[in-house]
């Protein structure tokens, strides 16, 4: 019996979004009567942060301090169309809907200014932290409290704005069958290392050293726990986790949470994060998508590891003790 | 079927309810009472969400029976805020981010709070033991386990 180390390395790249049925969000934006500003959306927060990233990419766009910005995203029902969040797509595509939204209603918002500053409205410009003022003469600025004020009572405007995104669908080339799924990516690299228990089966992650491109990511530290957390699933799917461990056959698929098995507090490697930034063209602030890839580099990455450790190529998740020793008895018959 | 007392202390107010016999301590938070601060996960003893503290120690709340916590004084994350300041561990699951869908939340501060209560500077494998029966998606943990020793730093030097 001999604990035998390895070290594999992976790299992804993953799409943002799908577009091979054409792929909306759409996005209202609204101020309310004493200037803080309404984003309505049916795109769901689930805990990745969707309404804190919606709410800083409608303040910067229309010039106010995020506290200033209430997400909506309560219903389907009512709300503006929204494929769903999925596909890594969530920030990237209801992203560019708030941004068009946001934009039209700055523009109400900045004519209103106008007309109670009587100058012109592009001559006007905002401070980020809740006013507008004549470019050049700040001296001369209204608050944007009172811009909406006089919005609602006085000058009888809506400072309000539709914002819409669609990727449009994507043939496939009659010849060459080639198309464009995505028009984003985002990237990954990790690299594991592992001891593996020869007589056992049992992996052990040691370290997990993870790089990630991103796009521009918009709130950093949400960035780096969502990387966080994806990159102990991965290793959870690498070597734990299955509902179907003889699929297709049904037997020993776990019923709970005592048999679906995950990594816990007390099973964690060693983590490094490193995110690089390089904005994409077609991102909301340069953003592309984190969520989904962040658990995708650690699989291809442990089994390498294994294969290194071993030299069993296990080309069937997870990797379990069981699959390791099937693996090990049939390379030495 | 006859209803059945229960009388407990919630977060220092008292309550009294009638409760269906055989009701779990967690059917009768959230529905009855009105806390939902303990959450349903598995319902079966798994997950640790729905962790509550019951006369000083850690309890599952949905295999605990309401009518055996007659009596009982009983804690939930709800009543951990003081006067709008929230409580160290609250504080300290903000500043390190230990928290993303939030559904864990609870039964993890729940399992520190035990933890600190008895171990006011734990180690790191007290935490991880202490934290060993809550099952959290999102996190990966570590943030988690950062945030326990945060608020246990906290605790220690507002003690000093």
């Amino acid at each position: 019996m001999t604990i035998r180390r390895g070290r594999g390395v992976a790299a992804i790249n993953y799409p943002t979004g799908m577009n091979l049925g054409g792929d909306p969000t759409q996005a209202l934006v609204h101020s309310t009567p004493t200037g803080n500003f309404m984003v309505t959306l049916s795109s769901v927060d689930l805990g990745q942060g969707m309404k804190q990233i919606m709410a800083q990419i409608c303040a910067e766009t229309i010039g106010v301090p995020t506290d200033r910005v209430v997400v909506d995203t309560a219903d389907t029902d009512t709300g503006p169309h929204c494929m769903g969040t999925f596909a890594s797509r969530g920030t990237h595509r209801a992203g560019n809907a708030v941004i068009q939204a946001a934009r039209e209603a700055r523009q109400v918002m900045l004519e209103v200014a106008a007309e109670e500053l009587e100058v012109n409205a592009s001559d006007l410009e905002t401070d980020g932290q809740g006013n507008i003022l004549v470019k050049g003469a700040p001296q001369k600025s209204i608050s944007i409290f009172d811009v909406a004020l006089s919005a609602h009572f006085k000058r009888g405007r809506s400072i309000s704005g539709r914002g819409m995104f669609l990727i449009p669908r994507s043939y496939p080339e009659k010849e060459t069958g080639a198309m464009k799924p995505s028009t984003c990516y985002a990237h990954a690299c990790t690299v594991a290392e592992v001891e593996v228990d020869d007589e056992t089966g049992e992996v052990t992650v040691l370290t997990v050293k993870n790089v990630f491109e991103i796009g521009r990511a918009l709130n950093p530290k949400m960035v780096e726990q969502q990387l966080v957390g994806g990159s102990w699933m991965g290793i959870s799917h690498a070597l734990y986790e299955t509902t179907e461990p003889y699929y297709p056959n049904r037997d020993h698929g776990g019923t709970d949470f005592n048999q679906y098995l995950m990594p816990g507090p007390g099973d964690l490697a060693e983590t490094e994060i490193i995110v690089l930034e390089r904005p994409s063209a077609d991102g909301p602030y340069g953003a592309k998508g984190p969520g989904e890839m962040c658990a995708n580099p650690q699989i291809p990455a442990v089994a390498n590891a294994v294969f290194d450790a071993v030299g069993v190529r296990i080309d069937t998740l997870p990797i379990t003790p069981e699959r390791i020793l099937r693996a090990l008895k049939a390379q030495a018959n | 079927m006859a209803k059945v007392p229960v009388q407990f202390t919630l977060n220092g107010s008292e309550k009294a309810e009638f409760v269906d016999s055989g009701t779990t301590l967690l059917n009768a938070l959230r529905d009855k009472i009105g806390d939902t601060s303990p959450k349903g996960g598995c319902q079966q003893g798994t997950c640790g969400a729905c962790s509550v503290i019951v006369d000083g120690e850690l309890r599952l709340s949905c295999l605990t029976l309401a009518e055996t916590c007659n009596g009982a004084a009983i804690t939930t994350t709800s009543g951990l805020a003081e006067g709008g300041v929230l409580h160290p561990l609250q504080r300290a699951f903000l500043d390190t981010f230990a928290t993303q869908c939030g559904f864990c939340t609870p039964g993890m501060i729940m399992a520190a709070k035990v933890l600190l209560d008895h171990t006011p500077n734990p180690s790191r494998e007290d935490v991880v033991e202490a934290l060993s029966g809550n099952i959290c998606r999102c996190t990966g943990y570590e943030p988690i386990i950062q945030a326990v020793l945060t608020a246990a730093r906290a605790n220690s030097q507002s003690a000093a």
